[in-house]
C-alpha cells in the first residue's frame, strides 16, 4: 500500500471493479421507500377513479345514459382534465409525489402525449408535434396490442372468448 | 507547462478580471440568489422555445462578463465555450453574436473547468491577451434531450438531479485585478460500470476522486493547502461517495473544507421536491464559481480553492443501448491576486 498523508509520492488508486463499485455505491444511496410508494399510489390512482366514477355516474343520471353508453363520455372528459392539467404545468408535480398512481389510468396517458406535443410544438406541427406526441405513447399502444393479441389466442385456445 | 502527468501550471498567472452569472427561476429561490447578476422569474425567459432561453441565458451572461471586466469585445482574441445540447448549438449560437474567434468545447459538466482551464493556458502561453471562456444549461433543453418532456409526469428517484438554469462566464486576461489560476489537472475518462442516468453522482464520483488524487501527485500540493475544495455536481449522492473514496485512498480530505456546487446552488431542504438530489449541469459548477466562490476569493474569505467539475459523458442513445456512463473531471485551482 502506497498511502501518504501530504506532499510527494502517489495514492492508492480506486482499484474497484465495476461489480465492487456499483455494490459500494448501492450501499450509500437513499433507499426507495417501496411501501410509502405503493400507499401514495393507491391513494392517488383510487381518487382518480372516484373522480371517473362521479363523471360516468352524472352522465347516467343527467343524460339518461347506460353505463356503457357513458364509458367513452367519461374518459374523453378524463383526458380533458389531464390535458389541461398537463398544460397548466400542474401534473409532472402530482406525478412526483403520486408515482404509479398518476401514471397508469388514462390520465396519464394523455400526459405523455399531451407533454411530448407541448415540448416539441417548437420544432413544426407536422415534424414536431406530429412526430413526437407518440414518442412516450407509442410503445403503450404497441405493447398493449401485442399483449392483447396473445390474451386473444389464449382466449381462443380455452374457449372463454366472447361474450356475445 | 506540464507539471507531474495530467496538470498545467500557469507561471504567469493568467487573471480573472470579470465574471458573470445569469439564472433561472428555481436558483433565484436558492440561498446564492444574491450571487448572480440576473436572475430570470420564468423559466422560458420570453422565448419561443426552452433552446432560445438557453442561449439567451449566453448571451446575457457573456455581455455582463464583458462589463464586469471593465473591457470591449474588441479587446477580447478568443471565446471558449459549450453547453449539454447536440452539437453545442446554445454556444455556437451565441458566439454567433459575439463575433469573437471561436472554440466549442464539450464536456458535459465538466465544461465549466474546461473551458476556464483552456482558456488559462492560452493566456499564459501568450496565445491570447483577454479570452471569454463561458458555459451555460437549462434544465428544460436537458429534460428534453436527456429525459422525458418536461410536462411528462414521471417519478424521479432520489438519487436523479436538477439541471441548473443558468449561464456563466469569465474573462481571463494576462494582467489585471482578481483571482489568478494557478493550475489545472485534465481528467483522465473513469467509468466504473453505472448505468442508471438518474444515478450521475454515482457515475461520476470516481472520476472526481481519480483527478483530485491526480492533482496532488502532480503539484506535490496536498488538500491542506485549499481553503475549499469543490466537485461539480456530484450533489448528495455522489459527493458522500467521492469523499468515503478519497478516504480509502488515504487522501486526507478532512484537512481542507470539501463540499459541491450541487449542494450549494439549492436550498436541499425546501426545494427537495423538485431537485431531489441536488443540482447538476454545466451551468452548476459555473454560477457557484463565477458567482459565488470568486466573490468569496475577492473579499479576502477564501485564498486558495479548487474546482473539481464533474461531467457525465452519456447521451440518451448510449445508456438506451445499455452502455454504462463515461465520465470525467478536470480541476482547476483559483488564488486571490495580490
Amino acid at each position: 500500500m502506497t498511502t501518504k498523508s501530504a506532499g510527494h509520492g502517489s495514492y492508492k488508486k480506486i482499484g474497484m471493479s465495476p461489480k465492487e463499485y456499483k455494490k459500494f455505491a448501492k450501499n450509500r444511496e437513499p433507499s426507495r421507500s417501496i411501501g410509502a410508494n405503493c400507499l401514495r399510489a393507491f391513494l392517488i390512482g383510487g381518487l382518480i377513479c372516484v373522480v371517473g366514477q362521479f363523471i360516468q355516474n352524472m352522465f347516467m343520471h343527467y343524460f339518461k345514459m347506460s353505463e356503457t353508453e357513458a364509458g367513452n363520455p367519461t374518459v374523453a372528459v378524463m383526458i380533458l382534465i389531464s390535458v389541461i392539467l398537463t398544460c397548466l404545468g400542474v401534473y409532472d408535480k402530482i406525478s412526483q409525489w403520486a408515482g404509479a398512481g398518476s401514471a397508469v389510468p388514462v390520465t396519464g396517458f394523455a400526459n405523455s402525449m399531451c407533454s411530448a406535443a407541448l415540448e416539441h410544438r417548437s420544432e413544426g406541427l407536422v415534424l414536431g408535434v406530429g412526430g413526437h406526441m407518440f414518442r412516450l405513447a407509442g410503445s403503450v399502444i404497441v405493447f398493449g396490442t401485442v399483449a392483447a393479441f396473445f390474451v386473444g389466442i389464449v382466449h381462443l385456445i380455452l374457449g372463454t372468448g366472447g361474450q356475445q | 507547462m506540464l507539471r507531474g502527468k495530467q496538470t498545467w501550471w500557469f507561471e504567469n498567472r493568467p487573471v480573472i478580471i470579470g465574471a458573470a452569472t445569469v439564472v433561472g427561476p428555481d436558483e433565484g429561490d436558492g440561498p446564492l440568489a444574491s450571487c448572480f447578476d440576473l436572475v430570470h422569474p420564468e423559466l422560458d425567459m420570453q422565448q419561443k422555445s426552452w433552446e432560445k432561453a438557453e442561449r439567451l441565458l449566453m448571451e446575457q451572461a457573456s455581455d455582463f462578463a464583458i462589463r464586469n471586466a471593465g473591457v470591449s469585445k474588441e479587446q477580447l482574441q478568443f471565446y471558449i465555450g459549450g453547453d449539454l445540447l447536440n452539437q453545442i448549438i446554445s454556444s455556437t449560437f451565441a458566439a454567433r453574436g459575439l463575433g469573437l474567434p471561436y472554440l466549442g468545447v464539450f464536456g458535459a459538466c465538466s465544461t465549466s473547468m474546461e473551458s476556464l482551464a483552456l482558456s488559462a493556458m492560452l493566456v499564459n502561453s501568450r496565445s491570447a491577451r483577454r479570452v471569454l471562456a463561458g458555459v451555460c444549461s437549462h434544465n428544460c433543453t436537458a429534460e428534453k434531450q436527456f429525459r422525458y418532456p418536461t410536462e411528462y409526469g414521471s417519478q424521479k428517484p432520489p438519487t436523479a438531479q436538477y439541471t441548473v438554469t443558468g449561464a456563466g462566464a469569465a474573462i481571463i486576461a494576462e494582467e489585471g485585478n482578481g483571482p489568478v489560476v494557478t493550475s489545472a489537472t485534465i481528467g483522465k475518462i473513469v467509468d466504473l460500470g453505472i448505468t442508471d442516468p438518474f444515478n450521475m453522482g454515482a457515475a461520476m464520483a470516481p472520476a472526481a476522486v481519480d483527478t483530485i488524487q491526480a492533482h496532488f501527485e502532480d503539484t506535490g500540493r496536498s488538500p491542506k493547502d485549499y481553503d475549499l475544495i469543490v466537485t461539480g455536481d456530484l450533489a448528495s449522492v455522489g459527493h458522500p461517495i467521492a469523499r468515503d473514496l478519497l478516504e480509502r485512498s488515504g487522501v486526507p480530505m478532512g484537512e481542507t473544507e470539501f463540499t459541491d456546487c450541487g449542494l450549494m446552488v439549492y436550498d436541499m431542504i425546501k426545494q427537495k421536491n423538485i431537485i431531489q438530489a441536488g443540482g447538476s449541469g454545466c451551468a452548476c459548477s459555473a454560477v457557484v464559481t463565477y458567482g459565488h466562490l470568486l466573490k468569496r476569493i475577492r473579499k479576502g474569505e477564501l485564498k486558495r480553492i479548487l474546482v473539481v467539475a464533474t461531467g457525465a459523458l452519456l447521451s440518451p442513445l448510449s445508456y438506451q443501448q445499455g452502455e454504462s456512463i463515461p465520465c470525467i473531471a478536470h480541476a482547476v485551482s483559483i488564488e486571490g491576486g495580490e
